[in-house]
């Protein structure tokens, strides 16, 4: 069966900045699961003891903009979120987040189409994104070529790895 | 490419439609581009192409370079950088370390510097903000390319060199490599024209040109800036708004290096470098006229960078202030300390607020002492930090309460940018802040004598 992603949505606007996804005052922190404890605590406090394993952020444009801290999707992904939908991604997230294997989409239609607490899946493999709750799905936007044979070969560091190898 | 060159190739082009392989026309190249294309070795790049491209430095700062340390011993065969000349690690957001967690990573990035024989390292006491620290110390020549572990490395722009900002992974596969993969991104050029006013700066004219972009106006896109306004400024005032680019979202930020920019770098390194310029036939997307004629200083209100007002437009409300931060990699420059010292000299800031300030870099800092400008901050009311970044980011130094109000010379005013979520950030100029600090609301700098008059 084809792997797919599974849980609740919590909803967001524009410009979800990275200095509300992780404080500067949390950067100095390496663990992932430590992150996740303060991952959108800038505009959403309690977002850590609600989220479960598996949940997706669902935001609208420019979602990470901002400071290139990579913590900013490693604090998401350690917070158990297993996906961002948004409308568009700033450029630095954009890498980052493929970089650690943070998966995410750019559809605006589902993000019209997503309310709080929706129920979806998404299966990763060909971008649909289904709403349970509303019996609605959406295809996302998909990656360049490029972009799908790096998380392909699992990631920047495995096609750094598989280089090394052919020098 | 001369055009006879480009018209004969065009000419080849129609007369091959069939064949898919000529089919593409060769559009002249942007200044972007031009680099871009010589450092992924390639005749031509273009808009949306992605390349492989040499990089001439890699920069980090002990945050992204701890995680990218981290994950570079996670990568099989990777045990050495692919060139340690070709690394600058600078210690500058926790500094002096804040606590065991930031001495902990501070530590990381110096253990590696000597493990892997890092010349160009930065500790406390001999650098500064990297972004001050690298210009300076004659790290950054036109026509390089220059990736770092911080959103503002696109600041290397000022001087003609493509530079933009990564994440730690990113960083990593560039120590060992040597090269980074990049998306050619599509051009916006600005075109400056006009004089500015008095007490207006570069830093009004880059808060103006976020305003007008929005900031995911330039969302993956280069700014070239140009006009007869950009040859009239300063390097350190094209380090401002080169330095800015991110907040318009954008990939880099590039000037022409002319003269003085050439001048500046000669004077620091002896290394060969090329300058590009953009083809007379190169493709922007889109050209934005920005006429600084009778422009006004510039202030951004909470709580992003473009939400950018004339100076008159917000002291028509009386907004007071707890807080006035001068430093950052966008203002911390000499330059900018004698503004606010020639404000500030022989009066007092006023009792309602604390004034920090933190210059860029060490050179910055001696620089300083050695025209006095300390004492007239100190003697002013002012603190005067250790060079680093300091409360731009909220690390440390001046993080801002609940409740509390912040005009500040950085580049970010996101909610909880400088601390609590409860804060708020108002970004302007040096010159700005400096007269305000004396008033302790924010006050138009153009009325300094009357700013003073209201000082309490
Ligand atoms: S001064 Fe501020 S913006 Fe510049 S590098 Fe430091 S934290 Fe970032």
């Amino acid at each position: 069966m084809e792997q797919t992603l599974h849980g609740f949505a919590h909803t967001y606007g524009k410009n979800v900045d990275t200095d509300v996804i992780i404080p500067g005052k949390y950067c100095n922190i390496i663990d992932h699961a430590e992150l996740g404890k303060h991952a959108l605590e800038g505009i959403d406090p309690e977002f850590s003891s609600r989220v479960k394993a598996g949940d997706v952020i669902v935001a609208d444009t420019n979602f990470g903009c901002g400071s290139s801290r990579e913590v900013a999707p490693i604090a998401i992904k350690g917070a158990g979120v297993s996906a961002v939908i948004a409308k568009s991604f700033a450029r630095i997230f954009f890498r980052n987040a493929l970089n650690i294997g943070l998966p995410i989409f750019e559809c605006p239609e589902a993000v019209d189409d997503i309310a709080a607490g929706d129920e979806i899946v998404i299966v990763p493999g060909t971008g649909m994104i289904h709403n349970k709750t509303k019996g609605t799905q959406h295809r996302a936007a998909a990656l360049p070529p490029f972009m799908q044979s790096l998380i392909a070969v699992g990631g920047l560091k495995n096609y750094v790895e598989e280089r090394l190898a052919k020098a | 490419m001369d055009r006879a060159r480009r018209e004969a190739e065009l000419m080849v082009v129609h007369d091959s439609r069939d064949s898919p392989r000529k089919k593409r026309i060769t559009m002249g190249m942007t200044l972007t581009q031009k680099i871009l294309a010589r450092h992924a070795g390639l005749d031509h790049v273009e808009t949306g192409q992605i390349i492989n491209a040499k990089v001439d430095l890699v920069l980090a700062n002990e945050l992204s370079a701890a995680v990218a340390i981290e994950v570079m011993r996670t990568i099989k065969g990777a045990d050495r950088v692919f060139d340690p000349e070709k690394i600058a690690l600078v210690e500058d957001h926790f500094v002096p370390a804040k606590d065991a967690q930031s001495a902990k990573l501070a530590k990381m990035m110096k253990d590696f510097a000597a493990e892997q024989k890092i010349t160009h390292f930065f500790d406390v006491g001999r650098g500064g903000i990297e972004h001050v620290v690298l210009p300076e110390a004659g790290l950054v020549a036109p026509g390089e390319l220059i990736v770092g572990g911080d959103s503002h490395t696109c600041t290397y722009g000022a001087l003609g060199a493509f530079a933009t900002g990564m994440g730690s992974t990113d960083i990593a596969a560039a120590f060992v490599l040597g090269e980074v993969w990049l998306k050619v991104p599509p051009t916006i050029k600005l075109v400056y024209s006009g004089k500015l006013g008095p007490m207006v700066f570069a830093k009004d004219l880059m808060l103006k040109t976020v305003g007008t972009l929005g900031i995911d106006g330039a969302t993956y896109r280069a700014l070239e800036y140009t006009g007869t306004t950009i040859n009239e400024l300063s390097i350190t005032g094209r380090i401002t708004m080169a330095n800015m680019a991110i907040e318009a979202g954008a990939k880099n930020g590039i000037f022409v290096a002319d003269e003085k920019a050439i001048a500046f770098v000669q004077e620091r390194t002896t290394r060969k470098f090329i300058v590009d310029h953009a083809d007379a036939d190169a493709q922007y997307e889109r050209v934005v006229n920005i006429d600084v004629e009778n422009m006004e200083p510039q202030i951004a209100c909470p709580h992003t960078p473009d939400n950018v007002h004339g100076v008159s437009d917000v002291t028509r409300d009386e907004i007071l202030l707890d807080q006035i931060f001068i430093g950052s990699c966008t203002n911390g420059y000499i330059e900018d300390l004698r503004i606010v010292a020639k404000i500030l000299d022989g009066k007092q800031i006023s009792p309602r607020l604390r004034v920090i300030v933190n210059p860029g870099s060490q050179k910055v800092w001696m620089q300083a002492a050695n025209e006095g400008i300390l004492s007239i901050l100190a003697a002013a009311g002012c603190a005067v930090n250790t060079p680093g970044c300091g409360a731009c980011f909220g690390g440390h130094m001046g993080t801002l309460g609940d409740g509390e109000r912040c005009l500040s010379t950085t580049n970010r005013n996101y909610v909880g940018r400088m601390g609590s979520p409860k804060a708020e950030v108002y970004l302007a100029s040096p010159a700005t802040c400096a007269a305000s600090a004396l008033t302790g609301r924010i006050t138009d700098p153009r009325v300094l004598e009357l700013a003073h008059a209201l000082s309490p």
